[in-house]
Protein backbone atom coordinates (compact mmCIF):
# COMPACT_ATOMS: atom_id res chain seq x y z
CA UNK A 1 0.00 0.00 0.00
CA UNK A 2 1.49 3.28 -1.04
CA UNK A 3 -0.87 5.83 0.39
CA UNK A 4 -4.04 5.57 2.30
CA UNK A 5 -7.13 5.97 0.17
CA UNK A 6 -9.41 5.21 3.06
CA UNK A 7 -10.70 8.72 3.64
CA UNK A 8 -11.00 9.62 -0.04
CA UNK A 9 -14.37 10.05 -1.79
CA UNK A 10 -15.81 7.27 -3.90
CA UNK A 11 -14.94 7.60 -7.58
CA UNK A 12 -16.54 4.51 -9.04
CA UNK A 13 -19.38 2.48 -7.70
CA UNK A 14 -21.05 -0.59 -9.11
CA UNK A 15 -24.27 -1.81 -7.56
CA UNK A 16 -25.71 -5.19 -8.30
CA UNK A 17 -24.43 -5.22 -11.89
CA UNK A 18 -25.74 -8.03 -14.09
CA UNK A 19 -24.35 -8.90 -17.50
CA UNK A 20 -25.51 -11.62 -19.85
CA UNK A 21 -24.08 -12.86 -23.15
CA UNK A 22 -27.18 -14.59 -24.45
CA UNK A 23 -27.76 -17.39 -21.97
CA UNK A 24 -24.34 -16.98 -20.36
CA UNK A 25 -24.42 -15.05 -17.09
CA UNK A 26 -21.11 -13.17 -17.33
CA UNK A 27 -21.45 -10.90 -14.29
CA UNK A 28 -23.57 -11.98 -11.34
CA UNK A 29 -24.66 -9.06 -9.16
CA UNK A 30 -21.32 -7.36 -8.90
CA UNK A 31 -21.03 -4.60 -6.31
CA UNK A 32 -17.82 -2.71 -5.95
CA UNK A 33 -16.78 0.73 -4.90
CA UNK A 34 -13.47 2.35 -5.68
CA UNK A 35 -12.21 5.40 -3.83
CA UNK A 36 -10.11 8.12 -5.33
CA UNK A 37 -6.45 7.11 -5.46
CA UNK A 38 -7.20 3.47 -4.81
CA UNK A 39 -5.38 0.73 -6.73
CA UNK A 40 -7.35 -2.41 -7.30
CA UNK A 41 -6.05 -5.60 -8.80
CA UNK A 42 -8.64 -7.93 -10.30
CA UNK A 43 -7.61 -11.51 -10.81
CA UNK A 44 -9.22 -14.83 -11.49
CA UNK A 45 -9.27 -17.67 -13.99
CA UNK A 46 -9.96 -16.87 -17.64
CA UNK A 47 -13.65 -16.47 -18.34
CA UNK A 48 -14.31 -15.32 -14.78
CA UNK A 49 -15.63 -11.97 -15.97
CA UNK A 50 -12.82 -9.67 -14.83
CA UNK A 51 -12.24 -8.09 -18.25
CA UNK A 52 -15.98 -7.84 -18.81
CA UNK A 53 -16.29 -6.05 -15.50
CA UNK A 54 -13.85 -3.27 -16.31
CA UNK A 55 -15.18 -2.99 -19.87
CA UNK A 56 -18.61 -2.26 -18.40
CA UNK A 57 -17.21 0.69 -16.45
CA UNK A 58 -16.41 2.67 -19.63
CA UNK A 59 -19.40 1.29 -21.52
CA UNK A 60 -17.48 -0.88 -23.98
CA UNK A 61 -19.98 -3.48 -22.81
CA UNK A 62 -23.58 -2.84 -21.90
CA UNK A 63 -25.09 -4.16 -18.70
CA UNK A 64 -28.51 -5.74 -18.31
CA UNK A 65 -29.19 -4.62 -14.78
CA UNK A 66 -27.64 -2.72 -11.90
CA UNK A 67 -26.06 0.69 -11.58
CA UNK A 68 -22.67 2.09 -12.49
CA UNK A 69 -21.65 5.55 -11.26
CA UNK A 70 -18.37 7.23 -12.16
CA UNK A 71 -17.57 10.55 -10.52
CA UNK A 72 -21.23 11.21 -9.78
CA UNK A 73 -22.24 10.44 -13.37
CA UNK A 74 -24.72 7.59 -13.64
CA UNK A 75 -24.09 5.40 -16.67
CA UNK A 76 -27.60 5.23 -18.09
CA UNK A 77 -26.78 4.22 -21.65
CA UNK A 78 -27.33 7.73 -23.03
CA UNK A 79 -24.64 9.18 -25.30
CA UNK A 80 -24.22 12.03 -22.86
CA UNK A 81 -23.47 9.80 -19.89
CA UNK A 82 -21.18 7.55 -21.93
CA UNK A 83 -19.25 10.60 -23.20
CA UNK A 84 -18.93 12.06 -19.73
CA UNK A 85 -17.63 8.80 -18.30
CA UNK A 86 -15.21 8.05 -21.14
CA UNK A 87 -13.66 11.50 -20.69
CA UNK A 88 -12.70 10.56 -17.13
CA UNK A 89 -11.75 6.93 -17.68
CA UNK A 90 -8.65 5.84 -19.57
CA UNK A 91 -8.12 2.31 -20.75
CA UNK A 92 -5.13 0.19 -21.70
CA UNK A 93 -5.74 -3.01 -23.65
CA UNK A 94 -4.00 -6.35 -23.75
CA UNK A 95 -3.28 -5.95 -27.46
CA UNK A 96 -2.28 -2.25 -27.21
CA UNK A 97 -4.70 -1.19 -29.99
CA UNK A 98 -2.53 1.70 -31.12
CA UNK A 99 -3.60 3.29 -34.39
CA UNK A 100 -1.10 1.76 -36.84
CA UNK A 101 -1.39 4.48 -39.49
CA UNK A 102 -0.43 7.26 -37.08
CA UNK A 103 2.89 8.10 -35.46
CA UNK A 104 3.31 7.72 -31.72
CA UNK A 105 2.80 11.46 -31.33
CA UNK A 106 -0.35 11.49 -33.49
CA UNK A 107 -1.73 8.56 -31.50
CA UNK A 108 -1.41 10.72 -28.41
CA UNK A 109 -2.73 14.01 -29.79
CA UNK A 110 -5.83 12.71 -31.60
CA UNK A 111 -8.24 12.34 -28.67
CA UNK A 112 -7.36 15.56 -26.82
CA UNK A 113 -7.84 17.48 -30.08
CA UNK A 114 -11.05 15.76 -31.14
CA UNK A 115 -12.71 15.21 -27.76
CA UNK A 116 -11.47 18.05 -25.61
CA UNK A 117 -10.93 20.55 -28.42
CA UNK A 118 -7.32 21.10 -27.38
CA UNK A 119 -5.26 23.05 -29.91
CA UNK A 120 -2.65 21.19 -31.93
CA UNK A 121 0.22 22.92 -30.09
CA UNK A 122 -1.21 22.21 -26.66
CA UNK A 123 -2.05 18.62 -27.58
CA UNK A 124 1.55 18.08 -28.71
CA UNK A 125 2.90 19.62 -25.52
CA UNK A 126 0.64 17.32 -23.52
CA UNK A 127 1.67 14.30 -25.60
CA UNK A 128 5.36 15.05 -25.15
CA UNK A 129 4.88 15.40 -21.41
CA UNK A 130 3.27 11.99 -21.07
CA UNK A 131 5.58 10.31 -23.58
CA UNK A 132 8.44 11.62 -21.48
CA UNK A 133 6.77 10.20 -18.40
CA UNK A 134 6.56 6.70 -19.90
CA UNK A 135 10.13 7.27 -21.11
CA UNK A 136 9.49 6.91 -24.82
CA UNK A 137 9.64 10.48 -26.07
CA UNK A 138 12.60 9.63 -28.33
CA UNK A 139 10.27 7.39 -30.39
CA UNK A 140 7.59 10.06 -30.89
CA UNK A 141 7.94 10.23 -34.68
CA UNK A 142 7.91 6.46 -35.23
CA UNK A 143 4.97 4.27 -36.18
CA UNK A 144 3.70 1.64 -33.75
CA UNK A 145 4.92 -1.26 -35.93
CA UNK A 146 8.49 0.02 -35.54
CA UNK A 147 8.34 -0.39 -31.76
CA UNK A 148 8.64 -3.43 -29.50
CA UNK A 149 5.59 -4.72 -27.65
CA UNK A 150 6.68 -3.14 -24.38
CA UNK A 151 7.26 0.20 -26.06
CA UNK A 152 3.86 0.00 -27.78
CA UNK A 153 2.14 -0.67 -24.48
CA UNK A 154 3.90 2.30 -22.88
CA UNK A 155 2.73 4.48 -25.76
CA UNK A 156 -0.80 3.16 -25.17
CA UNK A 157 -0.51 4.21 -21.54
CA UNK A 158 0.70 7.67 -22.58
CA UNK A 159 -2.15 7.93 -25.11
CA UNK A 160 -4.69 7.25 -22.36
CA UNK A 161 -2.96 9.67 -19.98
CA UNK A 162 -3.15 12.46 -22.56
CA UNK A 163 -6.88 12.63 -21.86
CA UNK A 164 -5.92 13.30 -18.22
CA UNK A 165 -8.34 10.71 -16.89
CA UNK A 166 -9.28 10.35 -13.24
CA UNK A 167 -9.20 6.56 -13.43
CA UNK A 168 -7.13 4.15 -15.49
CA UNK A 169 -8.39 0.71 -16.41
CA UNK A 170 -5.81 -1.90 -17.38
CA UNK A 171 -7.05 -5.01 -19.16
CA UNK A 172 -4.26 -7.58 -18.85
CA UNK A 173 -1.65 -5.04 -20.02
CA UNK A 174 1.29 -7.44 -19.89
CA UNK A 175 -0.33 -10.66 -21.11
CA UNK A 176 0.60 -10.15 -24.76
CA UNK A 177 4.19 -9.19 -24.01
CA UNK A 178 7.39 -11.18 -24.23
CA UNK A 179 8.69 -11.88 -20.71
CA UNK A 180 11.60 -9.45 -20.97
CA UNK A 181 9.23 -6.57 -21.72
CA UNK A 182 6.82 -7.14 -18.85
CA UNK A 183 8.96 -5.24 -16.37
CA UNK A 184 9.17 -1.97 -18.31
CA UNK A 185 5.37 -1.83 -18.52
CA UNK A 186 4.88 -2.78 -14.87
CA UNK A 187 7.44 -0.16 -13.82
CA UNK A 188 5.47 2.45 -15.73
CA UNK A 189 2.29 1.33 -13.98
CA UNK A 190 3.99 1.38 -10.58
CA UNK A 191 5.16 4.94 -11.29
CA UNK A 192 1.61 5.90 -12.15
CA UNK A 193 0.35 4.32 -8.92
CA UNK A 194 2.96 6.23 -6.92
CA UNK A 195 1.69 9.47 -8.43
CA UNK A 196 -1.73 8.75 -6.98
CA UNK A 197 -3.66 7.59 -10.05
CA UNK A 198 -6.80 5.60 -9.35
CA UNK A 199 -6.30 2.26 -11.07
CA UNK A 200 -8.20 -0.93 -11.71
CA UNK A 201 -5.91 -3.57 -13.16
CA UNK A 202 -6.87 -6.95 -14.48
CA UNK A 203 -3.60 -8.83 -14.22
CA UNK A 204 -1.96 -12.03 -13.12
CA UNK A 205 1.21 -10.20 -12.07
CA UNK A 206 1.05 -11.00 -8.39
CA UNK A 207 4.30 -9.17 -7.68
CA UNK A 208 2.66 -6.02 -8.99
CA UNK A 209 -0.43 -6.71 -6.86
CA UNK A 210 1.71 -7.09 -3.74
CA UNK A 211 3.61 -3.93 -4.48
CA UNK A 212 0.88 -1.45 -5.38
CA UNK A 213 -2.60 -2.83 -4.73
CA UNK A 214 -4.76 -1.49 -1.93
CA UNK A 215 -7.14 -4.36 -2.53
CA UNK A 216 -6.96 -7.56 -4.51
CA UNK A 217 -10.24 -8.89 -5.81
CA UNK A 218 -10.63 -12.48 -6.87
CA UNK A 219 -13.35 -13.32 -9.35
CA UNK A 220 -14.64 -16.68 -10.53
CA UNK A 221 -17.63 -17.55 -12.74
CA UNK A 222 -18.82 -13.97 -12.89
CA UNK A 223 -18.79 -13.39 -9.13
CA UNK A 224 -16.54 -11.60 -6.69
CA UNK A 225 -15.40 -14.49 -4.53
CA UNK A 226 -13.01 -12.72 -2.25
CA UNK A 227 -11.45 -9.33 -1.70
CA UNK A 228 -8.75 -8.34 0.71
CA UNK A 229 -5.61 -6.31 1.18
CA UNK A 230 -2.74 -7.99 -0.67
CA UNK A 231 -0.97 -9.24 2.47
CA UNK A 232 -4.09 -10.93 3.76
CA UNK A 233 -5.09 -12.10 0.29
CA UNK A 234 -1.83 -13.87 -0.44
CA UNK A 235 -1.08 -15.14 3.09
CA UNK A 236 -4.46 -16.37 4.17
CA UNK A 237 -7.02 -16.65 1.41
CA UNK A 238 -10.37 -17.74 2.80
CA UNK A 239 -12.01 -19.53 -0.08
CA UNK A 240 -10.97 -22.81 -1.58
CA UNK A 241 -11.25 -21.41 -5.15
CA UNK A 242 -8.89 -18.58 -4.26
CA UNK A 243 -6.42 -21.02 -2.74
CA UNK A 244 -6.53 -23.23 -5.83
CA UNK A 245 -6.09 -20.24 -8.13
CA UNK A 246 -3.20 -18.80 -6.14
CA UNK A 247 -1.59 -22.22 -6.05
CA UNK A 248 -1.72 -22.45 -9.83
CA UNK A 249 -0.60 -18.88 -10.45
CA UNK A 250 2.22 -18.78 -7.92
CA UNK A 251 3.50 -22.23 -8.88
CA UNK A 252 5.11 -20.85 -12.02
CA UNK A 253 6.25 -17.51 -10.73
CA UNK B 1 -10.16 -1.07 -97.61
CA UNK B 2 -9.34 2.41 -96.50
CA UNK B 3 -6.16 3.55 -94.82
CA UNK B 4 -5.92 4.31 -91.16
CA UNK B 5 -4.40 7.72 -91.03
CA UNK B 6 -4.16 10.70 -88.78
CA UNK B 7 -7.88 11.48 -88.92
CA UNK B 8 -8.93 8.01 -87.93
CA UNK B 9 -6.44 7.94 -85.15
CA UNK B 10 -7.63 11.34 -83.94
CA UNK B 11 -11.20 10.02 -83.95
CA UNK B 12 -10.13 7.10 -81.76
CA UNK B 13 -8.40 9.50 -79.39
CA UNK B 14 -11.64 11.48 -79.14
CA UNK B 15 -13.36 8.24 -78.13
CA UNK B 16 -10.59 7.50 -75.64
CA UNK B 17 -11.11 10.91 -74.09
CA UNK B 18 -14.76 10.04 -73.35
CA UNK B 19 -13.84 6.61 -72.06
CA UNK B 20 -11.38 8.11 -69.60
CA UNK B 21 -13.78 10.90 -68.59
CA UNK B 22 -16.62 8.44 -68.04
CA UNK B 23 -14.40 6.21 -65.93
CA UNK B 24 -13.22 9.18 -63.88
CA UNK B 25 -16.72 10.54 -63.33
CA UNK B 26 -18.02 7.06 -62.46
CA UNK B 27 -15.15 6.49 -60.09
CA UNK B 28 -15.37 9.84 -58.33
CA UNK B 29 -19.17 9.86 -58.15
CA UNK B 30 -19.20 6.20 -57.21
CA UNK B 31 -16.48 6.86 -54.66
CA UNK B 32 -18.40 9.61 -52.90
CA UNK B 33 -21.69 7.70 -52.83
CA UNK B 34 -19.84 4.45 -52.23
CA UNK B 35 -18.39 5.76 -48.93
CA UNK B 36 -21.90 6.74 -47.93
CA UNK B 37 -23.24 3.29 -48.84
CA UNK B 38 -20.40 1.59 -46.95
CA UNK B 39 -21.04 3.72 -43.85
CA UNK B 40 -24.78 3.06 -43.94
CA UNK B 41 -24.14 -0.63 -44.58
CA UNK B 42 -22.02 -0.81 -41.41
CA UNK B 43 -24.18 1.52 -39.30
CA UNK B 44 -26.07 0.56 -36.17
CA UNK B 45 -29.42 1.36 -37.77
CA UNK B 46 -31.05 -1.77 -39.07
CA UNK B 47 -33.18 0.08 -41.66
CA UNK B 48 -30.10 1.76 -43.15
CA UNK B 49 -28.30 -1.56 -43.36
CA UNK B 50 -31.30 -3.24 -45.02
CA UNK B 51 -31.87 -0.50 -47.59
CA UNK B 52 -28.22 -0.31 -48.62
CA UNK B 53 -28.02 -4.11 -48.76
CA UNK B 54 -30.96 -4.03 -51.17
CA UNK B 55 -29.35 -1.27 -53.24
CA UNK B 56 -26.11 -3.22 -53.50
CA UNK B 57 -28.02 -6.38 -54.33
CA UNK B 58 -29.91 -4.75 -57.19
CA UNK B 59 -26.84 -3.22 -58.82
CA UNK B 60 -24.66 -6.27 -58.36
CA UNK B 61 -27.41 -8.58 -59.53
CA UNK B 62 -28.25 -6.89 -62.83
CA UNK B 63 -26.12 -6.26 -65.93
CA UNK B 64 -24.51 -2.85 -66.29
CA UNK B 65 -25.98 -2.69 -69.79
CA UNK B 66 -29.48 -2.95 -68.37
CA UNK B 67 -28.71 -0.32 -65.74
CA UNK B 68 -27.61 2.05 -68.53
CA UNK B 69 -30.86 1.42 -70.41
CA UNK B 70 -33.02 1.94 -67.37
CA UNK B 71 -31.37 5.20 -66.38
CA UNK B 72 -31.17 6.52 -69.93
CA UNK B 73 -34.79 5.81 -70.85
CA UNK B 74 -36.09 6.02 -67.29
CA UNK B 75 -34.92 9.58 -66.84
CA UNK B 76 -36.55 10.49 -70.16
CA UNK B 77 -39.80 8.86 -69.04
CA UNK B 78 -39.82 11.07 -65.97
CA UNK B 79 -40.09 13.95 -68.40
CA UNK B 80 -36.64 15.28 -67.60
CA UNK B 81 -34.60 15.95 -70.67
CA UNK B 82 -30.99 15.05 -70.20
CA UNK B 83 -28.27 14.43 -72.68
CA UNK B 84 -26.61 11.05 -73.03
CA UNK B 85 -23.53 12.23 -71.16
CA UNK B 86 -25.43 13.06 -67.96
CA UNK B 87 -27.60 9.94 -68.09
CA UNK B 88 -24.57 7.73 -68.56
CA UNK B 89 -22.65 9.53 -65.81
CA UNK B 90 -25.58 8.94 -63.43
CA UNK B 91 -25.76 5.28 -64.37
CA UNK B 92 -22.04 4.74 -63.86
CA UNK B 93 -22.11 6.60 -60.54
CA UNK B 94 -24.94 4.40 -59.27
CA UNK B 95 -23.25 1.26 -60.53
CA UNK B 96 -19.85 2.14 -59.07
CA UNK B 97 -21.28 3.28 -55.73
CA UNK B 98 -22.90 -0.12 -55.20
CA UNK B 99 -19.73 -2.06 -55.98
CA UNK B 100 -17.34 0.28 -54.16
CA UNK B 101 -19.79 0.46 -51.23
CA UNK B 102 -19.68 -3.32 -50.90
CA UNK B 103 -15.89 -3.47 -51.25
CA UNK B 104 -15.44 -0.78 -48.61
CA UNK B 105 -18.05 -2.33 -46.32
CA UNK B 106 -15.88 -5.43 -46.26
CA UNK B 107 -12.75 -3.38 -45.62
CA UNK B 108 -14.35 -1.46 -42.75
CA UNK B 109 -15.32 -4.75 -41.16
CA UNK B 110 -11.80 -6.08 -41.71
CA UNK B 111 -10.27 -3.38 -39.51
CA UNK B 112 -9.57 -5.09 -36.17
CA UNK B 113 -12.30 -4.57 -33.57
CA UNK B 114 -9.71 -3.34 -31.07
CA UNK B 115 -9.33 -0.15 -33.12
CA UNK B 116 -12.97 0.78 -32.61
CA UNK B 117 -12.71 -0.12 -28.94
CA UNK B 118 -9.61 2.01 -28.43
CA UNK B 119 -11.29 4.93 -30.22
CA UNK B 120 -14.41 4.48 -28.08
CA UNK B 121 -12.40 4.23 -24.87
CA UNK B 122 -10.72 7.53 -25.78
CA UNK B 123 -14.16 9.09 -26.18
CA UNK B 124 -13.88 9.70 -29.93
CA UNK B 125 -17.22 10.23 -31.64
CA UNK B 126 -18.49 8.48 -34.74
CA UNK B 127 -17.18 11.05 -37.23
CA UNK B 128 -13.68 11.16 -35.81
CA UNK B 129 -13.66 7.42 -35.20
CA UNK B 130 -14.44 6.81 -38.86
CA UNK B 131 -12.49 9.66 -40.46
CA UNK B 132 -9.35 9.45 -38.32
CA UNK B 133 -9.17 5.83 -37.27
CA UNK B 134 -11.23 3.33 -39.26
CA UNK B 135 -11.50 4.65 -42.84
CA UNK B 136 -7.77 5.31 -43.41
CA UNK B 137 -7.06 1.70 -42.44
CA UNK B 138 -10.05 0.34 -44.36
CA UNK B 139 -9.05 2.24 -47.50
CA UNK B 140 -5.60 0.72 -47.36
CA UNK B 141 -7.05 -2.76 -46.96
CA UNK B 142 -9.41 -2.13 -49.89
CA UNK B 143 -6.78 -0.86 -52.35
CA UNK B 144 -6.29 -4.07 -54.39
CA UNK B 145 -10.04 -4.64 -54.73
CA UNK B 146 -10.72 -0.96 -55.41
CA UNK B 147 -8.14 -0.88 -58.21
CA UNK B 148 -9.56 -4.12 -59.57
CA UNK B 149 -12.98 -2.51 -59.75
CA UNK B 150 -11.57 0.61 -61.43
CA UNK B 151 -10.17 -1.61 -64.19
CA UNK B 152 -13.58 -3.26 -64.60
CA UNK B 153 -15.18 0.17 -64.72
CA UNK B 154 -12.84 1.43 -67.46
CA UNK B 155 -13.66 -1.58 -69.62
CA UNK B 156 -17.33 -1.31 -68.67
CA UNK B 157 -17.56 2.18 -70.18
CA UNK B 158 -17.65 0.50 -73.61
CA UNK B 159 -21.27 -0.40 -72.84
CA UNK B 160 -22.17 3.29 -72.97
CA UNK B 161 -22.02 2.89 -76.76
CA UNK B 162 -25.47 1.29 -76.58
CA UNK B 163 -27.14 4.60 -75.80
CA UNK B 164 -25.33 6.39 -78.58
CA UNK B 165 -22.25 7.42 -76.70
CA UNK B 166 -19.14 7.54 -78.86
CA UNK B 167 -16.44 6.30 -76.52
CA UNK B 168 -13.38 4.28 -77.50
CA UNK B 169 -15.09 1.03 -78.52
CA UNK B 170 -17.86 2.78 -80.44
CA UNK B 171 -15.28 5.00 -82.15
CA UNK B 172 -13.39 1.88 -83.14
CA UNK B 173 -16.55 0.36 -84.57
CA UNK B 174 -17.21 3.47 -86.66
CA UNK B 175 -13.65 3.54 -88.02
CA UNK B 176 -13.81 -0.15 -88.69
CA UNK B 177 -17.01 0.31 -90.71
CA UNK B 178 -15.40 3.08 -92.71
CA UNK B 179 -12.10 1.38 -93.43
CA UNK B 180 -13.14 -2.29 -93.51
CA UNK B 181 -10.14 -3.17 -91.38
CA UNK B 182 -11.80 -4.53 -88.23
CA UNK B 183 -8.86 -6.63 -87.14
CA UNK B 184 -6.40 -3.73 -87.26
CA UNK B 185 -8.81 -1.19 -85.76
CA UNK B 186 -9.93 -3.39 -82.88
CA UNK B 187 -6.33 -4.46 -82.42
CA UNK B 188 -5.46 -0.81 -81.82
CA UNK B 189 -8.53 -0.27 -79.61
CA UNK B 190 -7.66 -3.34 -77.56
CA UNK B 191 -4.08 -2.19 -77.20
CA UNK B 192 -5.23 1.18 -75.90
CA UNK B 193 -7.43 -0.46 -73.24
CA UNK B 194 -4.54 -2.70 -72.32
CA UNK B 195 -2.09 0.19 -71.98
CA UNK B 196 -4.45 1.86 -69.50
CA UNK B 197 -5.65 -1.17 -67.58
CA UNK B 198 -2.55 -3.30 -67.33
CA UNK B 199 -0.45 -0.87 -65.27
CA UNK B 200 -3.41 -0.44 -62.94
CA UNK B 201 -3.85 -4.20 -62.50
CA UNK B 202 -0.13 -4.51 -62.04
CA UNK B 203 -0.11 -1.80 -59.37
CA UNK B 204 -3.04 -3.54 -57.70
CA UNK B 205 -1.36 -6.92 -57.45
CA UNK B 206 1.87 -5.22 -56.36
CA UNK B 207 -0.03 -3.58 -53.51
CA UNK B 208 -1.59 -6.90 -52.63
CA UNK B 209 1.79 -8.60 -52.37
CA UNK B 210 3.22 -5.80 -50.26
CA UNK B 211 0.23 -5.91 -47.94
CA UNK B 212 0.44 -9.68 -47.60
CA UNK B 213 4.01 -9.20 -46.41
CA UNK B 214 3.04 -6.41 -44.03
CA UNK B 215 0.47 -8.56 -42.23
CA UNK B 216 1.75 -9.19 -38.74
Amino acid sequence: MLNSAKDQPTLISLEDVQKWYGAFHALKSISLSVRKGEKIVLCGPSGSGKSTLIRCINALETIEDGKIVVEGQVLDGSTKSIDAIRREVGMVFQSFNLFPHMTVLQNCTLAPMRVRGTSHTDAERLARKYLERVRILDQAEKYPAQLSGGQQQRVAIARALCMEPKVMLFDEPTSALDPEMVKEVLDTMIGLARDGMTMICVTHEMGFARQVADRVIFMASGEIVEEAEPEVFFKSPKHQRTKTFLGEILAHH
Amino acid sequence: MGPIGENEFFFLMQGLKWTVLLAIVGFIGGGIFGILIALLRTSKTKVARRITAGYIGVFQGTPLLMQLFVVYYGVALLGIEVNAWIAVAIAFTLHASAFLGEIWRGSIEAVPKGQTEAANALGLHYVSRMKDVILPQALKISMPATIGFLVQLIKGTSLAAIVGFIELTRAGQIISNQTYRPLLVFGIVGAIYFIICWPLSHAGSGLEKRMAKAVR
